[in-house]
């Protein structure tokens, strides 16, 4: 076989001995098109080389579990005949190369997946890491990713409830877009993606195919980005979202009409990986003739028609005496439909020119027998990462503490980003961003009685400091969310956005987060219902801090008593609940003071699933006016939220810990999981477990043992100007 | 009261207004392609992007069929009101005064605003007391009304003091033609029905319109 420095398989990403597995497989060696189908159904973003073994360890059942990983969406039941479909996806090293485009595509993306189950998209939250904002590379990417997500999600009627955005130096080179989606649909609308019924018809739905994103899944997703970011722009895809929400709006008529047998989106590796795990999963061939693709360029190779990105499309598979009805339905809302293939018994995919076989693979070979690798952990023996510069004296007080904290753009008011996007159409939601930790939607319009809630969390800071307990943390962070709105967590889906795992550390950082994952999952009893990696997110200086991206779904029972963040009235008791050792090993303080820990304080999962289900319990009792979990930025910043959020200042009495009898840095500032700042009346707050009242809400300023004291007009000038100042 | 609700493809909130004006009557969605009104008592034409907004927002809307049907509908004086992208599409059609330019800020916004009834003598506002303030949502990037020499007569809602998102010329957050029969505005009423979702106060422009006009 070829070994030579320019062999075709090698410039595609494979390597001399994944070349000769294709050829054992094909029984010869492939052709250009052939070869470049397997580059990319071969790649990691396609194949999950690299973490497909580590990823067989998560749970995956749980009792509300309709469809799990492996479908192009997890879903779970709410009741009511109701279910709801979720995923997160990742659009890293195309929002890196050009972010409003990248962005847009990755809300389009996550959007074709949610409606190739049968759902109607009903929410996007977006999980969004860029470097700091002093830089203006970081400015850029983070204005115009948020910009491309608002114009993909607003003009397509889906509501971006939610989402995070944090800034750490490592991010510089290679921001992070993750992109949730959440669906509804009835249960007997949901459809599968296998292939089914030999002779069956393929059709292609959507947006015409052009050169947009050809090899985007090898060449960018797969390989760390360089210096030469600008020349990979032709693989970064172009979004349409008129295309999308006609594309989207003729499938769920389709679905409901039952005329189509199969659906699925086409996504990373375009037509290639569509129709060969469309195939694979219906254990039948397929027959397809690119020839009869319609093409926005006239002179388009068949192996570019194969694998082109372009967006908007689906590929569906209908019985012959449908066909008549699809196309009436597809005519109505001015979606191309275009007859290209048919199912057969072969188990192969096969590939037309025309009257041309141009290409012949067997499906199994293309989907199921790419090599997996093992990964070969190690631990750093130095630290990964460069200590932060330090932007706060330690000789800072703690009302300048308090004010820098609330003033760094991880922690500050994200309403800059989410007044950039519709939250509310759909006519669903209930809280909506910065009101609650989670978002809340109805269904009282969907014929539900009640309504669920959803967040979307990660912290790489912390899982840079120890991947085991970070990981743990940002499930529990989700659960929390989600538990301070009187959710139940359903399912959980999780992107992992790694650096190389062929480098021994980042290997460690991947096992021991989804070591992590795993634990904190069984814990809570929730399923993984589905998810996406992201591995080599390094730029020019070294790899991202790992970052296991969680979101999750709950239910709860009635929207209407739903908690808010914000303080609620004068007078109404201040308490703090949950298994809380606030620690200043990797928070924001230790950050601003230009450090960052080696480890993390072990977290008793135990102990916390406890604290949730009664956290859970306690809210939907209803006599809670305000709760928050305690974050990035400790108590302090969590009680100045409620603070600046109710537009009401509050008298904290927390009792000193200091040797001296003061209060520390660590119970003001420090960070962990488990901590949530409930109030209401009296009695309601202390009516609930472990509930210990701290103080109350009251005046126009938040004063803490006499130690801090900052009014509320200060605290929110600081936190709602700091990121519009950066733009300003 | 029979609502009509226009259909565009790229419409986004036209189930919110289906919804919407059916907490106050009957309401069917008006198919784009479609001539026939289907003997509707009032339009809404709904927020979105028609037609993907590519050219300019609302400009290809106002050719499509059942528009030329809407144009006819209000010339005779039936009520016809337009929220966001219909605002737009309504100006295009030249049924409304001025233009919605690009928001100052040059950016979407989606914000809680107070919009003061400053004509509670329309069939959108008559539920309305003079100087009664609302508290709807905005979502638009092009939202800011610019329309030289106005009849004062024709400002039905204004933003009250400080809650200008877009920079609209003085502050106009609505119009209505001079028979007063066609309301256009960038506020959203529909995503103001039910407290449960941030405020009710939208609801009294579609009670408005479906109380019996004023003998």
């Amino acid at each position: 076989m070829s070994s030579s420095a320019l062999a075709p398989h090698r410039e595609l990403g494979l390597t001399d001995a994944e070349y000769d597995a294709i050829c054992d497989r094909m029984g010869r060696e492939p052709n250009p098109l052939e070869l470049a189908v397997f580059s990319l159904m071969w790649s990691e973003h396609c194949a999950y080389k690299h973490s497909k073994k580590l990823l067989r360890g998560l749970p995956v059942e749980g009792p509300h579990l309709l469809m799990g990983p492996g479908e192009n969406a997890g879903v779970v039941d709410v009741g009511d005949g109701l279910a709801v479909a979720f995923k997160v996806e990742s659009h890293n090293h195309p929002s890196a190369v050009e972010p409003f485009q990248g962005a847009a595509t990755g809300v389009g993306g996550i959007l074709r997946d949610i409606f190739a189950v049968g759902a109607r998209p009903i929410a996007v939250l977006d999980s969004l890491r860029f470097g700091e904002l002093d830089s203006p590379r970081s400015r850029y990417l983070f204005d115009w990713a948020v910009k491309g997500i608002g114009h993909y999600g607003n003009s397509i009627g889906v509501p971006t409830v939610g989402g995070e955005v944090l800034f750490e130096a490592s991010y510089e080179q290679n921001c992070l877009v993750n992109a949730m989606c959440v669906g509804l649909a009835r249960h007997e609308r949901l459809i599968r993606s296998a292939a089914a019924g030999i002779g069956n018809v393929v059709v292609l739905l959507g947006a015409r195919t052009g050169r947009d994103g050809i090899g985007g899944a090898s060449v960018l997703a797969s390989a760390e980005l360089s210096d030469q970011d600008a020349s990979k722009r032709p693989t970064v895809q172009i979004g349409d979202p008129f295309e999308e929400s006609k594309l989207i709006e003729c499938c769920l008529e389709l679905l409901e009409r039952e005329t189509l047998a199969s659906l699925q989106d086409l996504g990373a590796a375009g037509l290639s990986s569509s129709s060969s795990e469309m195939a694979s999963k219906g254990e039948v061939g397929l027959d397809l003739d690119v020839a009869r693709v319609p093409l926005r360029e006239a002179d388009m190779e068949p192996f570019e028609i194969m694998i082109s990105e372009s967006q908007e499309r689906m590929l569906c598979v209908v019985e012959p005496p449908l066909l008549g009805e699809l196309h009436e339905v597809c005519e109505r809302w001015d979606v191309r439909a275009t007859e290209i293939g048919s199912v057969t018994d072969t188990r192969r995919l096969r590939v037309f020119d025309g009257d041309e076989l141009v290409g012949d693979m067997p499906v199994e070979a293309l989907v199921d027998d790419c090599p997996l690798y093992d990964l070969e952990p190690s631990p750093p023996s130095a630290p990964l990462y460069p200590s932060p510069p330090p932007r706060l004296a330690a000789s800072a007080d703690l009302d300048q503490s308090l004010l820098a904290l609330l003033g760094t753009p991880s922690i500050a008011s994200k309403r800059f980003v989410f007044e950039q996007y519709d939250p509310i159409v759909g006519s669903r939601t209930v809280r909506r961003p910065q009101a609650a930790d989670a978002a809340v939607l109805s269904l009282a319009n969907d014929g539900g009685n009640g309504a669920i809630a959803v967040s979307i969390d990660g912290n790489g800071r912390r899982v840079a400091c120890d991947p085991y307990t970070g990981a743990v943390e940002a499930v529990l962070e989700c659960a929390r969310n989600l538990a301070c709105v009187g959710a139940e967590p359903l399912g959980l889906t999780n992107c992992l956005n790694f650096g190389n795992p062929e480098k021994p550390h980042i290997a460690w950082q991947l096992t021991r987060a989804v070591e992590g994952l795993r634990d904190a999952c069984l814990g809570l009893e929730v399923p993984v219902v589905g998810g996406n990696v992201s591995l080599y997110n390094e730029g020019g200086g070294g790899p991202i801090f790992p970052t296991p991206i969680v979101g999750m779904v709950g239910s709860l029972p009635d929207s209407a008593a739903v908690p808010r963040i914000g303080f609620a009235e004068s007078g109404h008791a201040v308490a703090l609940v949950g298994p809380f050792s606030p620690g200043l090993e990797g928070s924001e303080l230790e950050k601003l003071r230009g450090s960052l820990a080696s480890s993390l304080p072990a977290v008793d999962l135990a102990a916390q699933a406890t604290a949730l289900a009664e956290l859970r319990e306690a809210v939907r009792a209803g006599g809670l006016a305000t709760v928050h979990d305690i974050s990035e930025g400790g108590l302090a910043v969590a009680l100045a939220e409620c603070c600046i959020e109710g537009g009401l200042g509050a008298a904290i009495r927390l009792g000193g810990e200091a040797s001296d009898g003061g209060i520390t840095d660590a119970a003001l500032f420090g960070e962990g999981p488990g901590g949530v700042v409930i109030a209401g009346p009296r009695d309601a707050v202390e009516a609930v477990p472990g509930a210990r009242v701290i103080g109350e809400v009251g005046g126009d300023a938040l004063e803490i043992d006499g130690a801090l004291s900052v009014s509320v007009a200060e605290l929110r000038g600081v936190y709602e100007g700091a990121i519009p100042a950066v733009f300003a | 009261m029979r609502f009509g609700v226009v259909r565009f493809p790229g419409s986004c909130d036209e189930v919110d207004a289906l919804l919407a004006c059916r907490r106050f009557g009957d309401a069917e969605l008006l198919w784009h392609k479609d001539r026939d009104l289907a003997g509707v008592d009032a339009v809404i034409v709904p927020g979105g992007f028609s037609y993907g907004d590519y050219l300019r927002a609302g400009a290809i809307a106002r050719f499509s069929p059942l528009m030329e049907s809407v144009i006819e509908f209000a010339r005779e004086g039936g009520p016809v009101l337009g929220i966001c992208n219909g605002f737009q599409v309504l100006c295009e059609a030249g049924l409304l005064p001025g233009a919605l330019l690009t928001n100052r800020s040059l950016r979407f916004v989606c914000r809680q605003v107070d919009v003061v009834v400053e004509n509670p003598d329309t069939p959108f506002t008559r539920a309305c007391a003079q100087d009664e303030l609302l508290s709807v949502p905005v979502k638009h990037t092009t939202g800011r009304y610019f329309a030289p020499g106005v009849p004062e007569e024709q400002v039905v809602l204004r933003y009250a003091p400080g809650d200008n998102p877009n920079g609209a010329q003085d502050d106009i957050a609505g119009v209505c033609n001079a028979a007063g029969n066609v309301l256009g505005l960038m506020p959203h009423p529909e995503h103001a029905v039910d407290p449960l979702t941030g405020s009710a106060d939208g609801g009294r422009l579609f009670e408005s319109v479906a109380m019996a006009p004023v003998a």
